[in-house]
């Protein structure tokens, strides 16, 4: 089981404090030990992209980080990408608007890629999505709609 | 009715689902964790065919956490074998291998712990002795005398051999004036969900009742589960209101269902199994089609089709399960979009030491579809015809529908032509084959392909009984309640759990034009296989043609009623009333009318206001038979097999690097038909992502062995989904002609893209090759070692020429 650890971490804006096992990922913290299901666990090889939460306002995959590195940092997780008053993010009105989603399992990391790349680059081209979005797999869309999505949260980000 | 008329179906209208997956709160099995639950992680055989000579679990016993080891012999003591669809008793499919283990990855012992990381420890400590047996992999071999055999007591490796003629094969052969034949390889792929299967299973002593959350889409689980574990159906109580992450067909994880089950009954506690990726990939029997065609196409001098033989081998891995039934449902599609008089028709099933396959999205008419498109590709080489050209030629011409082909499917609507001069319109022809050119003029080799394929939709099972006349099954029906409370809220409730396809959206959308209520307003809920109504499931591209057959009776039914209850209070005959968007009318004088709520409160609450005998309240449900089903497949294998028949044209453009061999797809268009659309945004989203998943089968995706039976593709790093990255822009046009089987005219969308992208991608990368003197390839998927072995084959011939 290896040694134990008790971690302090910023989850959407909360402080939590947990005990965590040296081998348990990010995910399992999340999911299992706060109830955070909004993650989603897709190959635990950090291929799919499907676990994507933001560490510190960077996406990383959470199947392939360890809790324990996460201590003393921010994360945040689909549960946190919302509006402040509880509504939807601009990005995931745009995802509704352009219907970027099918199945939903792959629609957390892909929200939050997809914020995480409107922080760093307002307008971005469509290689610049591509490239944000090419660790993301979906099987459901073909991406068109989800590129739609992102370029409709561009522009509505522009618009503001 | 024509689209106009329509209030709210074939509307931009938001997709209902979307809100609640952008933001988290899908609920997938994953999520669901009863208190008490225990955790399943599996030991799988490293060796592709061996017998199990002792499985020492003692070591995992004694570790903190873990509660109990399963072995596949206590299994198989205590539990049926799973279903098969052939006769054959004596191939004996488990959830754990019991005796032997008949491929690498195959699970032969399960290991129960208070969580899953302890439940993978413990399977590290359970130690299985194996004496391996003599085994095979290749489908040919398979199918010789002599092979080894995965199932030795069945005799044979061959589960399946049907032999099919239609038409005047030996007359129409006699008139053509030259035949092509191409042989094509589809490999083993699957549907590959990103969310794995899993299942929740808890066993109530006290109630005896098996509660039951899946991330399923299979017709028949909670029957076959209760087969299996030896329980009266009515004490399987299946809940579809689980999210399921991704599906496409493959989600029948009957196997999961049955081992979490019977550990939940014997242990007494809530059991929880989520498959990983490699459970999933290696040993889940999840894989699809892995088949061998020979395309024997006859024509005249002018290229007019006389009659098409196709011969299939399908490897089904170590157990068949429902999987050779794929080689039945082309049946009804087998000339494709093409006038072709007789048809022969040689399909065969045989198992491997493989993972066992399941029903991938088409079961089997994309491959099969692929199969054809490469055949008249080769044809219009041969004869030195435009492609284009030689399919407009063949196709069935709209004024013909409906069309019966040979094997005895109607085919309902359509207008081929219409939808190819979408497609060219919408790709610029001219402008797609000047950067073809561009392309070329740099360096790079360019082709364009093209694809006519149909989508059976409306799915019924009659394929059971094609491939096994015992079978008599000839209805899959669907169905709905359908509910106005005494506030005059509407509720629909269904019994089946949904994969992306957006349900919710198309079921309140349909109640909604039904009844001309908002359907913003109208809930939809899911009832559990108990309380809930017969349904088969989402499967075959069905759910808007049968429920929404099904919602156009319950509306009827509904609407009688409340006709009933106005006219008692209007003073009138119930004949003499009309509804009219939810209030009802004399017809003779509208004015005077009853609205909507007070007939919903008379309904509920006030008996003196009924009219005598009838029932209070206002709910209803009803059942449909898939359209156009019932009948029992003919001796020789004709019947009407799917009602309905999208249509789809591909126009891809691919450039290749002569250099890598890898392939680019530089532009893509389709020109779809699935007759009435109910949701725009809905039916894009099937065919985009539909295609991205035929471009993942034409250039990616393959289950690949080592000689020894090992699987080569661990993982996503070596089993490629597409990414955005290989997925281009794909632009589709959609055309309506609509079906006159189904209450609105449309048809089905699920297996939509899929039905044409594996054939256009290998024809554009084909037209790349051929043009540059290299032969084509014939097997999928094509991987740049592939293209560069091609164009080394025809440079070697050309040296040879010198």
């Amino acid at each position: 089981m290896g040694s134990r650890h008790e971690i302090e971490i910023v989850v959407n804006g909360e402080p939590r404090r947990c005990g965590t096992a040296a081998r348990t990922s990010l995910a399992d913290l999340l999911r299992d030990t706060l109830g955070l299901t909004g993650t989603h666990l897709g190959c635990e090889h950090g291929v799919c992209g499907a676990c994507t939460v933001l560490l510190d306002g960077e996406p990383v995959r959470s199947c392939i980080v360890l809790a324990v590195q996460a201590d003393g940092h921010a994360v945040t997780t689909i549960e946190g990408a919302g509006g402040p008053d509880g509504g939807l993010s601009p990005v995931q009105e745009a995802f509704c608007d352009a219907h970027a989603s099918q199945c939903g399992y792959c629609t957390s990391g892909m929200v939050l890629a997809t914020q995480a790349l409107l922080e760093e680059r307002p307008r971005p081209t469509r290689a610049e999505i591509d490239e944000a979005l090419g660790g993301n797999i979906c099987r459901c869309t073909g991406y068109v709609q989800i590129r739609e999505a992102v370029e409709r949260a561009a522009e509505g980000s522009g618009a503001r | 009715m024509t689209e106009t008329e329509f209030r709210w179906v074939s509307k931009p209208g938001r997709v209902r689902e979307d809100r609640r997956f952008v933001s988290g709160r899908g609920r997938y099995v994953a999520d669901i964790t009863p208190p008490g639950t225990l955790h399943v992680a599996l030991v799988t055989s490293p060796h592709a065919h061996a017998r199990i000579t002792g499985i020492d679990a003692a070591e995992a016993l004694e570790m903190d956490g873990v509660v109990a080891v399963l072995t596949g012999a206590e299994l198989a003591k205590e539990t049926e074998p799973l279903k098969q669809y052939l006769n054959v008793p004596q191939v004996q499919w488990r959830p754990l291998a019991a005796g032997e283990t008949r491929y690498a990855g195959e699970w032969v012992a399960a290991v129960v712990a208070e969580s899953r990381a302890v439940a993978e420890d413990g399977a590290e400590r359970v130690f299985v002795d194996y004496e391996p047996l003599p085994l095979v992999l290749d489908p040919e071999e398979a199918a010789e005398d002599g092979s080894p055999l995965v199932h030795p007591d069945h005799g044979t490796n061959v589960m399946a051999h049907r032999e099919f003629r239609w038409g005047d094969v030996d007359g129409d052969r006699a008139r053509a004036a030259g035949t092509t034949r191409v042989r094509s390889r589809w490999n083993r792929n699957s549907t590959v969900p990103l969310e794995t299967f899993g299942v929740v299973a808890r066993w109530d002593r006290g109630r005896d009742l098996l509660d039951v959350w899946a991330s399923i889409q299979m017709p028949q689980f909670p029957e076959q589960l209760a087969r299996s574990l030896r329980l009266p159906t009515n004490q399987v109580r299946v809940h579809f209101d689980v999210d399921v992450g991704g599906s496409y067909g493959v989600k029948r994880g009957i196997k999961h269902g049955v081992l979490a089950a019977h550990l939940s009954r014997m242990l007494d506690a809530p059991v929880k199994l989520i498959e990983d990726r490699a459970e999933n990939m290696h040993g889940g029997d999840f894989h699809g089609p892995d088949r061998l065609f020979e395309v024997e196409l006859a024509y005249t001098a002018d290229g007019e089709f006389t009659s098409i033989r196709i011969d299939v081998l399908d490897d089904e891995g170590a157990y068949p399960g429902r999987s050779p039934l794929q080689l039945a449902k082309p049946i009804g599609a087998i000339v494709g979009p093409y006038r072709i008089p007789s048809v022969e028709y040689n399909a065969t099933a045989v198992v491997t030491n493989k993972t066992g396959q399941v029903a991938v999205r088409g079961f089997g008419q994309s491959p099969t579809n692929y199969a054809i498109e490469a055949a008249v590709d080769a044809v219009a080489r041969d004869l030195g015809m435009d492609r284009m050209e030689l399919r407009r030629r063949n196709f069935i011409r709209p004024e013909e529908f409906p069309y019966r082909i040979p094997s005895g499917t109607e085919y309902d609507s359509g207008d081929y032509p219409a939808v190819l001069d979408k497609a060219v319109a919408l790709a610029d022809l001219p402008a797609l084959e000047a950067r073809r050119d561009e392309l070329r003029a740099g360096g790079r080799l360019a082709g364009i392909g093209v694809a006519a394929c149909l989508e059976p939709g409306g799915g019924n099972a009659i394929f059971e009984n094609i491939m096994n006349p015992s079978n008599d099954k000839t209805t899959f029906p669907e169905a709905c309640r359908l509910r106005v409370d005494g506030e005059g809220a509407v509720t629909v409730v269904i019994a089946l759990s949904s994969s992306g396809q957006s349900h919710d959206t198309m079921v309140a959308t349909l109640v909604g034009e039904e009844l001309g209520r908002d359907p913003a307003g109208i809930a939809v809920v899911r009832a559990d296989s108990l309380t809930g109504m017969p349904s088969q499931s989402p499967v075959g591209s069905r759910m808007t043609i049968v429920l929404g057959q099904a919602i156009r009776g319950a509306g009827d039914e509904l609407k009688d009623k409340m006709r009933a209850i106005a006219a008692h209070n209007l003073g009138v005959g119930p004949d003499e009333v009309d509804y009219d968007g939810g209030d009802v009318a004399v017809r003779a004088d509208p004015a005077r009318r009853l609205a909507w709520a007070e007939i919903a409160a008379i309904a509920h609450r006030k008996q003196h206001l009924m009219p005598p005998g009838v029932q209070p309240g206002l709910e209803v449900v009803h059942a449909a038979h898939t359209p156009r089903s019932g009948a029992l497949a003919q001796p020789d294998g004709t019947v009407q097999v799917y009602p309905c028949y999208s249509f789809e044209v591909h126009l891809v453009l691919a450039a290749l690097d002569p250099g890598t061999g890898k392939v680019e797809l530089d532009r893509y268009y389709i020109a779809h038909d699935c007759g009435t659309v109910i949701n725009p945004d809905v039916v894009r989203g099937m065919v985009y992502g539909g295609t991205a998943h035929g471009i993942g089968v034409a250039l990616y995706e393959q289950f690949a062995y080592s000689p020894e039976g090992q699987p080569l593709t661990q993982s996503f790093m070596d089993y490629l989904l597409p990414s955005a990255h290989e997925v281009p822009t794909i632009v589709d046009t959609e055309h309506c002609t609509p079906s006159p089987y189904t209450t609105l005219g449309q048809k089905g969308v699920g297996e939509a893209g899929y039905m044409g992208a594996p054939a256009a991608v290998a024809g554009a990368v084909n037209d790349a090759l051929t043009a540059a003197g290299a032969p084509p390839v014939h097997s999928l998927p094509i991987k740049p070692g592939d293209v560069w072995a091609a164009l080394r084959a025809a440079r070697d011939d050309h040296r040879g020429d010198k």
